[in-house]
């Protein structure tokens, strides 16, 4: 069991094709796999459709793949900070389907638990519940929604040992385990590939056996919205 | 004199009760965290975290610590973290008691649209339909009119709607209204605000 790589590139190589469905991890820029996305674009896959919760920045995350036109669709909750993805989506270049974020998340962690619907509340009697089969329980209706199983899951976190068990860090583990669940196969880029045996099994985040291929890399880690207090406050 | 943006976050900060597990929307609802005082409130953040705590001061911002609106924050002695599919999993749950949530129309039925207007840049629901549909109690902060005077407390939406019957009280600068069978019921008014006055601002019906 050999899973970790040299590179980004090394440990994306013979996955990539045109036209695939990659479910990628990170909630806005934080916690995203910047190394794999940096080196998808390199790769020039193209006709990508994405699982994602945002859509990054002009010059950050999934925002390198707009400006390369590499992006085919998006499947998201909220792409506000991005103005190439609104150019695109506003021109008819690019398709998006929104799902609520929650859903979205399901979605995922459904995919990868081997169901492939669920039946939620989120969303009755709103635009997205059109064209979903209703279903009442106990007296309420719930819609539809479907798991996510994608070709590919890029996700980033903080330490790994070399079996693959991962361990986040504060709030950017966020979509990185159920993306990490949905695809068929998992790259993961990592801040330290610790030994094996180094991580107390008790607090390991996701299970190696999510994780097919490994990276280890320098983060830029981007802040988005930077807010402080005065220190006297403090 | 109706209620400034502080006053009705102060409002807000009243439906809070101790132990409370709450989830705070963008705008307002982000000031009702200055009023809570001495309740034991534990906020969560939907990207994944409980016990929310304030801003960092300047040079401790963590990348990895950000807010469901992306902004730098800090942990607390309580905080826990997990990842999105479990958050959501209390949130759909029923297990946070409270969102407290801005919104653009609110219907006599509870309806909320907070999300989009059509033919404007849409960027997506983000969390809230979840939140609408799954936490217990609902509370709308928001003025009581647009800025061209018309009623944000409609008969009906115009607007595409984030949750159908979702709304359970509304909070505006006029006063305080509860969505009830048949209509709204006036809890409260701001001080110096008459009934005639927020009756007169609303175009949904009012109940007695």
């Amino acid at each position: 069991m050999k899973k970790v790589y040299g590179s980004a590139a090394e440990a994306l190589d013979g996955l990539l094709f045109d036209g695939m469905f990659i479910s990628a991890g990170g909630f806005g820029l934080c916690g995203i796999p910047e190394l794999l996305l940096q080196a998808i674009k390199e790769a020039g896959t193209k006709d990508l459709t994405f699982a994602s919760n945002n859509a990054g920045v002009d010059d950050f995350g999934i925002g390198i793949l707009l400006q390369t036109r590499q992006v085919k669709k998006m499947i998201s909750s909220y792409v506000g900070e991005n103005a190439e993805f609104m150019r695109q989506y506003l021109s008819g270049e690019l398709e998006l389907e929104f799902n609520p974020q929650g859903t979205l998340a399901e979605r995922m962690r459904a995919g990868g638990s081997g169901i492939p619907g669920f039946y939620t509340k989120t969303g009755v009697g709103t635009q997205i519940a059109e064209g979903k089969e209703h279903k009442d329980f106990d007296g309420e209706t719930y819609i539809l929604e479907r798991g996510i199983f994608a070709d590919l899951s890029i996700v980033k976190a903080w330490k790994a040992d070399d079996t693959g068990n991962l361990v986040f860090r504060k709030t950017a583990r966020n979509f990185n385990p159920p993306a990490a669940m949905s695809g068929k196969v998992c790259v993961a880029e990592v801040e330290e590939i610790v030994p094996r045996g180094s991580l107390d099994p008790d607090h390991i985040h996701l299970p190696g056996i999510y994780v097919h291929r490994l990276v280890q890399g320098e983060h830029e880690k981007r802040i988005e919205q930077r807010t402080t207090r005065k220190r006297e406050d403090a | 004199m109706p209620w400034d943006r502080n006053q009705m976050a102060a409002r807000a900060a009243e439906e809070l009760e101790d132990g409370m597990y709450v989830n705070l929307g963008i705008g307002i609802p982000t000031l009702v965290a200055n009023y809570v005082g001495d309740k034991d409130i534990t906020l969560q953040s939907e990207n994944g975290m409980l016990g929310m705590g304030p801003f960092p001061v300047e040079g401790e911002e963590d990348p990895d610590l950000i807010n469901a609106g992306k902004q730098t924050i800090t942990e607390l002695a309580r905080t826990s973290y997990f990842d999105s599919a479990t958050s959501f999993g209390m949130i759909r749950g029923g297990k946070i008691a409270a969102a407290i949530l801005g919104a653009m129309e609110v219907a006599e039925n509870g309806d909320l649209a907070n999300w989009m207007i059509p033919g404007k840049l849409v960027k997506g629901m983000g969390g809230a339909m979840d939140l609408v549909a799954g936490v217990k109690k609902v509370v709308v902060v928001m003025d009581h009119t647009n800025k061209h005077g018309d009623s944000k407390l409609l008969k009906a939406c115009t607007l595409p709607l984030t949750g159908k019957n979702v709304v359970n009280r509304i909070i505006t600068n006029l006063g305080v209204l509860d969505v009830v069978e048949g209509g709204l019921k006036i809890v409260e008014t701001a001080d110096g605000v008459t009934e005639d006055e927020l009756r007169a601002a609303t175009e949904a019906t009012i109940v007695n």
